[in-house]
C-alpha cells in the first residue's frame, strides 16, 4: 500500500540507473543513516559500540570485498583473512615507519598492499577454477600468516608477536573511545559501501559478472579474461585489507597474525552465503546474522534460567539449525528473501 | 546506428577472405583447406550436415580457435589466426549454437555488456560514478535503447535472462551482439528450436539488421527455406571440406551438396 512506485516516472537514463530507484527505498536508506550517525551514538551503550556495532561494520566490509571477488567475479576464495592481515600488517608498518603518517591514508596504503598481494595470488586464477583456486587461496591464507609471524621485520621486531596498535588520530582528532572509533568506521564503510554499488552497476561490475555468468562469450565481445579477474581479485583485497586495518585499529587494539585465522576467513565466507552470493545488501545482512545472532541468542537463552553450561552449547545447536534452515528456505540468501518480501510488498494487499 | 542507412542491399568488396584453413584437433580433422569470402554487406550462409565443421569455421574467424594453416584477411589484413580481443575491436561481433548469455544479468546489463569497448573510464572512475565514467553509462545506455527499440525487448529490459523463453533469449544474444555496433555479425544457428513464427521474427531482424545498418551477416542455419530465401550466397560443408559455393539456386542444383544431404549415391 506505502511502498508502490506507482506515479514516480522516470524521464532520463539518469533517473532510470539511480542505485534507489523507488522513492520510498530512498527515504528508508536516509533514514537509516541518520539512525545510524546521529541516534545510535547518542543512545548506543559502550558495550554495545564495541562489542556489537563495529565489529558488525568491520565484517561486513570484509565480506563486501569477499562478495566482490566471490559473488560477482566468480572466483571463490579462502584467503580473505590473509587479505585482511596484510591491510592490518601494511597499515600498521606505514605508521610506524613514515612520520607523521595520517591514519586514514595508512589505512587506503594497508589496502593498497593487499591488493598487490590479492593480485599475486590470484594469478593462479588465469588457469584454474573453482575449488582448485579455493585450494590455492588457501595456500594463501597459510603463506601470509606463516611470512608475517617469522618475518620480525613485519613486526617491527617486537619480541611478543602481539602488538599495541598507535592511536588512530585524523586532522588532530583523536578517535580513542569506542563511539569515536564506531563513527570512523561507519563512515569508511558506507562510502566503500557506495563506492562498490557504483562498480557494480558500471562496466566493471558487468565485466566481472560476464566472466563469472559465461567466459568464452566475454572474451568475444571484447572484455579481457585476465585484466577482469585481475581487477576483482585487486578490488576485493583492498576492501578485505581495509577491513583488516580497521578490526586492528578500532575493534583488537591489537595487530598479530593469530586474529586472521583461517577461522575468520571461513565466517567471513559463510557470511557471503548466508547473505547473498552477488549482493551488497546481502554482505550486510550475512555479516549482522553471524555477528548479532549469537548475542540475541546468548541473551534469549539466558532468560530460561537453564544453567551455564547448557545455555552455551544450546546457543550453538540453534545457531548451526537457522543457517540449514536458512540455506533451505532460501539457498540465495537473506539478501533475496528481502527482495521477494519487497516484491509481496509492492502487490499488498492485492494478490497480483 | 547511422551506417549506410537502407543501402544494405549493395554488396560491396570482399572485407573477410579465409583461405587454405585447416583445424585439428588431435587427430580429428575439423576443417580441411577450406576458402571463400564474404562480401560486405552481403548475407553468407554456411550450412553442412551436422559436425560438417560450420561452427568451428566461425570460430576460427572470430579467434576462438587457432587453425594450423591458412591464413585470414580482413579488411585487407592478413592473420594466421584471430585473437578474439582484435576481432571485437575490428568490429566482428557474434551469437552462440547454445545461448550464451550472462544469466546472472538482467536484459538491459546483458546488452550493456556488448558496448563495452566503446566505455574507456577506468574502475576507479566508475567507483566514484563521476564525471567521464558516469557520460559513459548514460551514452551507452541510449544505444541500447535504441537497440532495445530495433528487436522491441522493451517489456523486459529490466527481467534476468534466466527467467526468459527460449526465443526472446536468441533475440536478447541478437541484441548484445548488434550493441557493438559490428561491421560483421557471426549468428550461429540463431533459429534452432524456434517455432514458425518464431523463425520468421528472427529472419525479419537478421534481414532488418542487414538492411538498415548495412552489418555483413555470416549465418549458419539448418532450416533450407530460411537459408534459401535470405542469403545471397552459400556455402556448404561436409566432414571439414568444402563442396559447395554460390548462389542459393546454384548450390540446390550441386549433384555433390545434394549426395551430401540426401545421402544418395
Amino acid at each position: 500500500m506505502i511502498y508502490r512506485e506507482a506515479g514516480q516516472y522516470k524521464t532520463t537514463y539518469v533517473s532510470d540507473s539511480q542505485i534507489f530507484p523507488i522513492a520510498q527505498d530512498r527515504y528508508a536508506v536516509a533514514a537509516l543513516l541518520v539512525i545510524a550517525f546521529l541516534l545510535i551514538p547518542l543512545f548506543a551503550t559502550q558495550y554495545i559500540f564495541s562489542a556489537i556495532l563495529t565489529p558488525f561494520l568491520i565484517l561486513a566490509l570484509a565480506t563486501l570485498g569477499l562478495n566482490i571477488l566471490t559473488g560477482y567475479a566468480g572466483q571463490l576464495s579462502l584467503g580473505t583473512a590473509a587479505f585482511m592481515a596484510v591491510g592490518a600488517f601494511g597499515s600498521f608498518n606505514f605508521m610506524t615507519r613514515v612520520d607523521g603518517m595520517p591514519a586514514l591514508v595508512a589505512f587506503i596504503l594497508g589496502g593498497i598492499c593487499a591488493a598487490l598481494v590479492g593480485i599475486l595470488f590470484g594469478l593462479p586464477s588465469l588457469r584454474i577454477r573453482g575449488f582448485y583456486l579455493a585450494a590455492s587461496t588457501l595456500a594463501t591464507q597459510f603463506f601470509v600468516l606463516w611470512a608475517l609471524s617469522k618475518v620480525p621485520w613485519f613486526t617491527n621486531y617486537s619480541t611478543s608477536g602481539v602488538i599495541t596498535t598507535q592511536k588512530v588520530q585524523i586532522l588532530g582528532f583523536k578517535f580513542d573511545t569506542p563511539q569515536s572509533e564506531y563513527l570512523l568506521v561507519l563512515a569508511i564503510v558506507a562510502v566503500m559501501a557506495l563506492m562498490a554499488k557504483n562498480m557494480v552497476r558500471s562496466n566493471v561490475g558487468r565485466s566481472w559478472m560476464a566472466v563469472r555468468d559465461m567466459d568464452v562469450a566475454a572474451e568475444v565481445i571484447g572484455f579481457r579474461i585476465m585484466r577482469t579477474k585481475l581487477t576483482a581479485f585487486a578490488v576485493s583485497s583492498f576492501y578485505c585489507g581495509v577491513a583488516g586495518a580497521l578490526y586492528a585499529y578500532c575493534y583488537l587494539g591489537t595487530v598479530e597474525p593469530e586474529a586472521y585465522s583461517l577461522d575468520l576467513s571461513f565466517r567471513i565466507l559463510f557470511m557471503v552465503i548466508i547473505g547473498g552470493v552477488g549482493s551488497i545488501l546481502g554482505s550486510f545482512l550475512g555479516a549482522g546474522f553471524i555477528v548479532l545472532l549469537p548475542v540475541a541468542l546468548s541473551i534469549i537463552v539466558h532468560y530460561t534460567g537453564l544453567p551455564n553450561s547448557v545455555t552455551s552449547n544450546l546457543e550453538l545447536m540453534v545457531f548451526g539449525a537457522l543457517i540449514i534452515f536458512f540455506l533451505i528456505v532460501e539457498p540465495h540468501g537473506l539478501a533475496r528473501l528481502w527482495q521477494i518480501g519487497k516484491e509481496k510488498l509492492r502487490l499488498w494487499p492485492f494478490p497480483h | 546506428m547511422t551506417v549506410a542507412q537502407g543501402a544494405g542491399r549493395q554488396i560491396g568488396d570482399v572485407i573477410l577472405k579465409v583461405d587454405n584453413i585447416s583445424l585439428r584437433f588431435g587427430g580429428v580433422k575439423a576443417l580441411t583447406d577450406i576458402s571463400f569470402d564474404v562480401r560486405e554487406h552481403e548475407i553468407r550462409a554456411i550450412i553442412g550436415p551436422n559436425g560438417a565443421g560450420k561452427s568451428s569455421m566461425l570460430n576460427v574467424i572470430n579467434g576462438v580457435y587457432t587453425p594450423q594453416e591458412g591464413t585470414i584477411t580482413f579488411h585487407g589484413e592478413v592473420r594466421k589466426d584471430m585473437d578474439t580481443h582484435q576481432a571485437a575491436e575490428n568490429g566482428i561481433a557474434r551469437t552462440f549454437q547454445n545461448i550464451a548469455l550472462f544469466t546472472g544479468m538482467t536484459v538491459l546489463d546483458n546488452i550493456m555488456t556488448g558496448r563495452n569497448l566503446k566505455i574507456k573510464s577506468t574502475f576507479i572512475e566508475q567507483a566514484f560514478w563521476f564525471g567521464r565514467a558516469r557520460r559513459e553509462e548514460i551514452e551507452n545506455r541510449k544505444k541500447v535503447e535504441e537497440i532495445i527499440d530495433f528487436l522491441q525487448l522493451q517489456s523486459v529490459r529490466k527481467t534476468p535472462v534466466s527467467r526468459l523463453p527460449y526465443g526472446i533469449k536468441k533475440r536478447v544474444e541478437l541484441a548484445r551482439a548488434l550493441a557493438a555496433e559490428p561491421t560483421m555479425l557471426l549468428l550461429d544457428e540463431p533459429m534452432a528450436g524456434m517455432n514458425v513464427e518464431e523463425k520468421q521474427d528472427m529472419c525479419r531482424f537478421v534481414l532488418d539488421t542487414n538492411d538498415q545498418f548495412g552489418t555483413t551477416i555470416v549465418l549458419i542455419e539448418h532450416d533450407m527455406g530460411v537459408v534459401m530465401d535470405i542469403s545471397d550466397r552459400v556455402v556448404v560443408l561436409d566432414y571439414g571440406k568444402k563442396i559447395g559455393d554460390g548462389t542459393p539456386d546454384e548450390v540446390r542444383s550441386n549433384p555433390d551438396v545434394i549426395k551430401a544431404y540426401l545421402g544418395a549415391h
